[in-house]
């Protein structure tokens, strides 16, 4: 799941500001476009998002990962204008959604976007299929149109047979399906996910990112994701971007950020990740001997995945785009040495 | 624990200066006299005139006020027209029926059985049973007519109360402004005495039940209105978020999404109400309510101590009832029934009508379906009245002496004390404390609100409501906190203590009068009695609460290091329970004052007895000037203990981060 870096932005961020504290906006209009971090402390103002350039294309997930406090939870909220930006632009379908009006707002996240919460925000005077087909109910659709389209997402999300169930009688793992199956009602372009797994437990964590994956290869939306789970944003992320203090302090793939990572805040994040798990084949191979190795692996497979290959005694394997064609190959020696010193530091 | 050592936000109040001021407090209250009379007895020509003023002012509304289009009388007049056509229509149902269509009331067997009916729809049999024997309990003490009459005005006043008090909370959670203009209002109706705000309402509204409905809405609503701007408020952010996200219009959020989601509290506020409009039956019954509360208050009149209490007992089963059905009904997690026909998913409705149908055709048969047979009802009034007198024909003496000691050791010089304080040096001292405990603000709020009471002219009835909730208050702790540990400490205990001041809550407020009037007659121990009695419950259940609240991993780290079960207590529990403590002393003073105000009615000289005459005269300003006094001493109370117990909950949080570290 490389990022091909042909794909188009669909969301686009331009110098995002969100400074918290009395008449912010004028402060900010006076002092801007860029403050610095003194200016802002001397004014009493405290600086959630401080400037923020990114864009997410078309059907990535774009993971944004922070500890907390980092300003990641503010700054997916600033992207559906649910926290009112101080400064800056948000593009989306060429047009600034700072300076539409507040009905145009609600038809493009009616529309458009769709929200998964932390701790699943499901309303508790509701049934599943209830909750599911609230956001179609808003917008007006009749019941027997906005059901069958809920039951159909209930489906998708593997809860059919539970339509009738409150919220109160499911596990967390179900109702965060339940969140999911909601998020998805109006098939929305933009799909955020704010620490959606955070509040699992490990296993039912694990199992979810697998139902996301699953979920994203046939749907492949426009992904914002926040955690503060470093793993889990290499597990799950197209690119990442980290978060510090309301800036940013890396955006990359993760094998650009396991491999060369730009400060020494994400090297420490990076420090306890298993390279091999990381690493594809394509950044590893090297040109291909002849005879052509027998056993191939596509280069978007990790090394982790590749290792396994060599316990079968073979000693090179080929690599292939992903055309099938090969294009490479790696060496067993080369494996073993990522493997075992992939904890060293980078 | 050295100052100097903690990074105190609040800077800790300093042992000496606090002596100081006290010490220039006493020997101004000394020794000033004759230095400045002035700032003893407030002077005359410094008086302010509120009373007059607050009389015109009504009068004016009365007489001249205009909206352009209406005037404030024709407003009165309009708000009464709209509660008096569904009371009347409520009325007919179960009490008067209509002459005029020749039609009777419901039976008391048809009121009772929907009545349980309901309860088994929301709590099953054993609500059913419970209600069926209040209401049935009613009856036989012969009270069914009075009880409907009380029932009719709940029926109008609890609707609109819950949803007058809903729409203004909405309104209040959306708007800062509004908000902000709300909160002191209602802090002022939660403190104001009912009585004071009786005459204007008797001026504007006349005597009558509409009248009575209007009082127990003032009463009743406030509280919802508070809940409800709490309960939106803690609705979780994220279901907010979820709101904006789908795209909510403003409706479609407050009716589809906040409000559903707050229901559990929202529910709490609805049964608020049901029990004040309860609390207010008798008060309600001064300006011509009728009904159960007229019946204790009339019997409080005659010193008929067993008719008061049946009565009572009456309000009480009428409490229990409504209580426990509409905690029930709250609690229903309703999971609509599908499928089937009209008749199996509404199997409650369709009994509550045949039960209705089957006995007014009875009641057209046999006379006994309709009204309860006066053959079968039963009292027990003679029996109290007569153990009363055993009692005070027995006991006479030992009761007198026990009231004598009281009164001449402690109450009388009590009180010498504080009428012979200076009302500047008052002020400053309370000035003194706001400064100390929370700052220059409080300090403001405190000092002036205690000159204000001065030019009132009313000092000396002030200061005789604070020496009687100061001693009445100093009783209920000595008795309520021991308790409170006691039963803390046993659960068994805490089960039977809890289920008294239970029922004790539900009591209204009259009931604690009579007997204190039979055994000491009139008097300010009578009615320190009575309000010891009334305000223990607060006392008891904060102790409770805050030594059940204390971290268990502290009690066990205390029983580790080997300490016996009395230091536990004494070292670790109380130390940490103090705050909630010292609020369980606010609400018990919050509890005094309350009941001070209804004591008026056996001969008390306090604000209270101002209020109480003021209402006999129909002088709405005395009366409430009168009654504003007696809030601000609540508000002053209320914000120096909370700023205090804020303080040491404060302390006891940097008390706790030392803890950690080690």
């Amino acid at each position: 799941m490389a990022s091909e870096p042909g794909r188009a932005p669909r969301l686009i961020c331009r110098n995002v500001w969100k400074l918290f504290g009395p008449r912010a906006k004028t402060w900010l209009s006076t002092n801007g476009p860029s403050p610095s971090d003194d200016a802002i402390s001397a004014s009493g103002l405290v600086g959630a998002v401080r400037g923020i350039d990114l864009e997410v294309r078309e059907g990535e997930i774009f993971v944004i990962m922070g500890l907390s406090g980092s300003g990641k939870s503010t700054l997916v909220r600033c992207l559906s204008r649910l926290i009112e930006p101080t400064g800056g632009e948000i593009l989306y379908e060429g047009r600034d959604l700072l300076a539409m009006s507040e009905a145009e707002m609600m038809r493009i996240r009616r529309h458009k976007m769709g929200m998964v919460f932390q701790h699943f925000a499901l309303l508790p005077h509701m049934s599943v299929l209830e909750n599911v087909a609230f956001p179609l109910e808003v917008q007006g659709a009749g019941r027997s149109e906005r059901e069958t389209r809920a039951r159909k997402v209930i489906a998708l999300v593997g809860l059919e047979g539970r339509e009738e169930a409150y919220p109160r009688e499911l596990s967390g793992g179900q109702q965060q399906r339940v969140g999911i199956a909601r998020s998805l009602a109006a098939d929305p372009e933009l799909w955020f996910l704010d620490e959606p797994f955070s509040a699992l437990d490990p296993l039912i964590r694990r199992e979810m990112q697998d139902e996301f994956l699953r979920l994203q290869r046939m749907l492949s939306k426009t992904i914002v994701f926040i955690t503060h789970d470093f793993d889990e944003a290499i597990r799950l992320a197209d690119r990442i971007a980290i978060m510090k203090d309301g800036k940013l302090e890396q955006v990359g793939t993760p094998e650009e950020i396991v491999i060369t990572p730009s400060t020494p805040y994400v090297t420490e994040f990076t420090r306890a990740v298993p390279r091999a798990k990381v690493v594809r084949l394509g950044s590893v191979m090297v040109p291909a001997d002849q005879p052509a190795p027998e056993r191939c692996l596509p280069a978007t497979a990790t090394v982790a995945e590749a290792a396994p290959v060599f316990l079968d005694g073979v000693d090179r394997i080929g690599v292939t785009d992903k055309d099938g064609l090969t294009v490479g190959q790696i060496h067993r020696s080369a494996v073993i040495d990522l493997v075992l010193g992939g904890w060293k530091d980078g | 624990m050295a100052d100097a050592a903690l990074p105190a936000p609040i800077p800790r109040p300093k042992g000496l200066v606090w002596l100081l001021a006290i010490s220039a407090f006493l020997v101004f209250s000394t020794w000033g006299a004759s230095l400045a009379p002035w700032a003893f007895e407030m002077p005359r020509a410094w008086q302010v005139p509120f009373a007059e003023t607050l009389s015109r002012f009504v009068k004016w509304l009365l007489n001249d006020a205009s909206f352009g289009l209406f005037t404030f009388a024709e407003l009165t007049r309009f708000i009464a027209a709209i509660l008096d056509a569904p009371y009347r229509l409520v009325l007919a149902f179960l009490s008067s029926g209509s002459p005029e269509a020749g039609l009777p009331p419901m039976s008391w067997i048809g009121v009772t059985g929907l009545a349980a009916i309901a309860g088994h729809r929301a709590g099953g049999a054993p609500l059913a049973l419970l209600i069926a024997v209040c209401f049935g309990f009613i009856a036989v003490f012969g009270r069914w007519e009075s009880a409907m009459v009380t029932l009719a005005s709940i029926v109008i006043a609890v609707p609109i109360g819950i949803a007058g008090g809903l729409a203004i909370g909405i309104l209040a959670h959306r708007s800062r402004f509004i908000a902000r203009a709300i909160i002191p209002v209602l802090d002022l109706m939660q403190t104001v005495p009912v009585f004071a705000y009786l005459v204007p309402i008797l001026i504007l509204f006349g005597f009558g039940p509409v009248a009575a409905i209007v009082a127990t809405l003032i009463y009743a609503m406030p509280p919802m209105i508070r809940v409800t701007m709490l309960a939106l408020s803690r609705v979780p952010a994220e279901i907010v978020d979820l709101g904006r996200m789908v795209g909510c219009s403003e409706p479609q959020m407050t009716w589809r999404v906040m409000v559903p989601a707050a229901k559990d509290a929202l529910m709490l506020g609805a049964n608020q109400v049901i029990m004040l409009s309860l609390n207010m039956v008798i008060i309600a019954s001064m300006i011509g309510a009728g009904g159960l509360g007229f019946d204790v208050l009339s019997a409080l009149r005659r010193l008929d101590f067993g008719a008061g209490l049946e009565a009572g007992l009456c309000i009480v089963a009428l409490a229990i009832a409504l209580d426990r059905l509409s905690q029930a009904f709250a609690g229903l997690k309703v999971n609509p029934a599908t499928g089937g026909t009209w008749l199996s998913r509404h199997p409650h409705l369709f009994a509550g009508l045949c039960l209705l149908t089957l006995t007014y055709l009875a009641g057209l048969v046999w006379p006994w379906v309709e009204t309860f047979p006066v053959a079968w009802e039963y009292t027990t009034g003679d029996f109290w009245s007569r153990v009363m007198r055993e009692i005070n024909v027995t006991y006479f003496d030992a009761l007198e002496a026990i009231k004598t000691t009281l009164l001449l050791n402690l109450m009388i010089p009590v009180k010498r004390f504080l009428i012979d304080l200076p009302w500047l040096g008052v002020a400053a001292l309370l000035a003194f404390a706001g400064l100390q405990l929370s700052g220059p603000r409080l300090a403001l709020l405190t000092g002036s609100l205690t000159v204000l009471i001065a030019l009132t002219g009313l000092w000396e009835q002030a200061m005789t409501t604070v020496y009687l909730c100061g001693v009445s208050v100093m009783f209920a702790m000595l008795i309520g906190v021991p308790i409170g540990i006691a039963a803390a400490e046993r659960n068994w205990l805490w089960v039977g203590t809890r289920t008294v001041i239970d029922t004790l809550q539900t009591l209204p407020s009259f009931v604690y009068l009579m007997p204190a009037v039979m055994l000491f007659r009139v008097g300010d121990f009578t009615a320190m009695l009575a309000v010891v009695a009334y305000s223990v419950v607060p006392a008891i259940r904060y102790t409770v609460l805050g030594l059940r609240g204390v971290d268990s991993g502290l009690v066990e780290a205390g029983r580790a290091m080997g300490c016996t079960e009395g230091q536990i207590l004494r070292r670790i529990k109380l130390k940490l329970a103090l705050p909630e403590i010292m609020l369980g002393l606010n609400q018990t003073i919050m509890f005094a004052l309350s009941m001070l105000v209804i004591t008026a009615l056996v001969g008390t000289r306090d604000l209270g007895q101002e209020v109480y005459i003021a209402l006999t005269k129909a002088n709405a300003g005395a009366g409430l000037v009168s009654g504003l006094c007696v809030a601000f001493i609540a508000i002053i109370a209320d914000r120096l203990i909370q700023a205090s117990a804020a303080r040491m909950r404060a302390g006891l949080g940097l008390a706790d981060g030392g803890r950690h570290e080690s």
